[in-house]
């Protein structure tokens, strides 16, 4: 196997020497300071979030005092915000998110696919409608968001809450899946189709499997921008019961006009984000090239 | 072993010849495009295009507060809202919240770009510190900055307390969020640290695709640190500065969460940009609100506009 040497191969045993070259002390100790700033660095980002869970691991009645850490940590926050709706916030939560990834899914897909294997007429318009639901968000237009979909009189917030976070995701899944099913060769699926493939079956098991990191990305995404979308959630359960309302709603709706329900907030705030960054740990590297339409790759 | 996969395994794409057929086929073959992208226009029109033909029409319309269309007005409604007292003060702000949120959110991430590029151990592990403020809801980042500059107990007044910076708890130097500028300085700071995970990356990816062997024919020259970075880097990632900058700009532009969470535009309108005052006049002056957002839509397209130019997006298509 190694005995194969491809034009790929040799070039990589070139390109090595220089980087990994060795110098002596003085580089270790500048590597030591660089690796000291960047964990410094990436502490500050995460204070905020510690504090976060400082505060909802508070007894209330130390929620007014002046130390650092509480006297002794209470997670009872975590326990009773069931009591308050929390379940049915979450699960308002996972019907938006899932059912706009599944929508992205459904209308991105084919989008992609064919944009990226065939060139016809209108093909830059429609990418160019593509890149301008990126470009124009929600706040822009809410107004007539608003207006729009109680027209509609849809049954429940849910529905629109769905499609609109599946409008404005669409167009991050259609540049990343456009990429991924541009770089497979079509001569796979050519080869497949000779083999007697039908041409469907032939994207189906050649070419969606090689995009899967892709599809993965773009469902994560998705799923992640609609969970914790705020404007449009906020705007469009105003009059909806309190079940109706995702996570983020029900969160803002902890801060009352004169006094903040800190603890409840904060360990509702953690049940939000934990999964997410979890999520978006998974697909970290490939997001900004979807983020900037292939403008940075 | 992996015969299939090597492009000389593939015949001549010879399988699907184009033939001039009639005009039934012809006709299937125009439509064939529809079938695949049809589904993406359709949602495309109703949830992005849509909305702002219904928002243009509203902005031109009398709208009672519960949503009741009165009648034409005209516009009356713009008349309005250039009436506000309130109104120079936000757009100003805007200018300022954008403008500066953005250019220090810029030059923070180049220097955290140039720290997370270098090789040290723990890379990957300190890079995903800076996901975490990506992922989460920007409501609840900027909620826990809220709780941390509580009059009060909040953490930072605590820690400019005990170092003597700050005199008393619950006093009007201790209140941050309860003055006009030093509740905008704040949440700038809070814009700023949820623009840098984005800005930092994208800019990373600019940064690891110049080829090293750029840096070793400058090296060689003698080129100290500073000239290489002013000379090779900077230039070469120049187009991922330029697009994170102007995506940077319709975020910040559009942002809502920051300043609604922590102080709801507050106190009067002292702390709104365009986006929040916007959401505080749809609450009760909906065709008003409508007219506003026309004005903030043209000001999107404006920067979109400029996107496209930066981009060469028409080129990427092809």
């Amino acid at each position: 196997m190694t005995t194969l040497v491809t034009p790929t191969a040799t070039s990589r045993v070139v390109a090595r020497p220089p980087s990994s070259r060795r110098r002596g002390g003085a580089a270790s100790a500048k590597k030591l300071i660089l690796a000291l700033a960047a964990y410094i660095v990436a502490i500050l980002f995460l204070l905020p979030y510690l504090e976060m869970v400082v505060v909802a691991g508070r007894p209330a009645k130390e929620l007014l005092s002046r130390n650092f850490f509480p006297t002794h940590f209470d997670w009872s926050n975590f326990a009773t915000i069931w009591s308050t709706g929390f379940g049915g916030n979450l699960s308002t939560s996972l019907q938006v998110a899932g059912g706009a990834t599944i929508v992205v899914l459904v209308v991105a897909l084919p989008a992609a696919y064919y944009t990226a294997r065939h060139r016809f007429r209108g093909r830059a318009l429609f990418l160019l409608l593509v890149l301008a639901t990126q470009m124009f968000q929600p706040a822009a237009m809410l107004v007539g968001i608003q207006r729009e979909f109680l027209g509609f009189n849809l049954p429940s917030p849910t529905l629109s809450l769905i499609l609109i976070n599946a409008g404005f995701n669409l167009a991050f899944a259609v540049w990343i899946l456009n990429a991924f099913v541009s770089s497979i060769p079509v001569e796979l699926e050519e080869a497949a189709v000779v083999d007697g493939c039908t041409r469907i079956g032939a994207m189906m098991r050649i070419t969606l499997p090689l995009a899967m990191p892709g599809i993965v990305t773009a469902l994560i995404f998705t799923f992640i921008s609609a969970w914790n979308e705020f404007l449009v959630a906020l705007t469009l359960t105003l009059s909806a019961p309190d079940s109706a309302r995702p996570l983020t709603v029900a969160i803002n709706s902890y801060v009352g006009q004169y006094s903040i329900d800190w603890g409840h907030l904060f360990a509702g705030s953690l049940v939000a984000m934990v999964p997410v960054v979890i999520l978006f740990a998974v697909i970290e590297g490939r997001v900004v090239s979807g983020l900037t339409a292939g403008a940075i790759k | 072993m992996t015969s299939s996969l090597l492009p000389t395994a593939a015949p001549p794409a010879s399988g699907h010849s184009r033939r001039r057929g009639r005009p039934s086929r012809r006709f299937i073959r125009r439509a064939a495009p529809l079938a695949w992208i049809g589904p993406a226009i359709i949602l495309i029109v109703i949830v992005v295009l849509l909305p702002v033909v219904v928002m243009i029409q509203s902005s031109l319309q009398k709208i009672s507060p519960d949503g009741f269309v009165l009648g034409s007005a005209g516009i009356n409604n713009f008349i309005t809202l250039f009436g506000e007292s309130a109104l120079s003060g936000v757009l100003l702000r805007t200018v300022i919240w954008t403008v500066g949120v953005v250019a220090v959110t810029m030059v923070i991430s180049l220097g955290l770009a140039q720290l997370f590029n270098a090789r040290f151990p723990g890379r990957r592990v300190a890079r995903w510190a800076l996901i975490v403020p990506w992922a989460s809801s920007v409501m609840m980042t900027a909620l826990i900055f809220r709780w941390a500059l509580d009059p009060n107990n909040g953490v930072v007044n605590v820690v400019l307390h005990d170092v003597g910076l700050l005199k008393a708890f619950n006093s009007n130097e201790a209140d941050w969020l309860g003055r006009p500028v030093s509740a905008l300085a704040w949440m700038m700071v809070v814009a700023v640290f949820v623009s840098l995970p984005f800005s930092t990356y994208a800019l990373l990816s600019g940064l690891q695709s110049i080829p090293e062997e750029v840096y070793e024919a400058a090296r060689i020259d003698g080129a100290s640190y500073w000239k290489l970075y002013t000379g090779i880097t900077l230039p070469m990632i120049r187009p991922a500065i330029l697009v994170a900058t102007l995506i940077n700009v319709i975020n910040v532009f559009n942002s809502f969460p920051i300043i609604w969470e922590m102080t709801r535009g507050g106190p009067g309108y002292s702390t709104s940009t365009s986006t929040t005052f916007m959401f505080t006049l749809k609450q009760s002056y909906i065709g008003e609100s409508a007219a506003l957002s026309v004005i903030n839509f043209a000001m999107v397209i404006v920067i979109v506009l400029v996107y496209l130019r930066a981009t060469h997006w028409k080129e990427q298509v092809d």
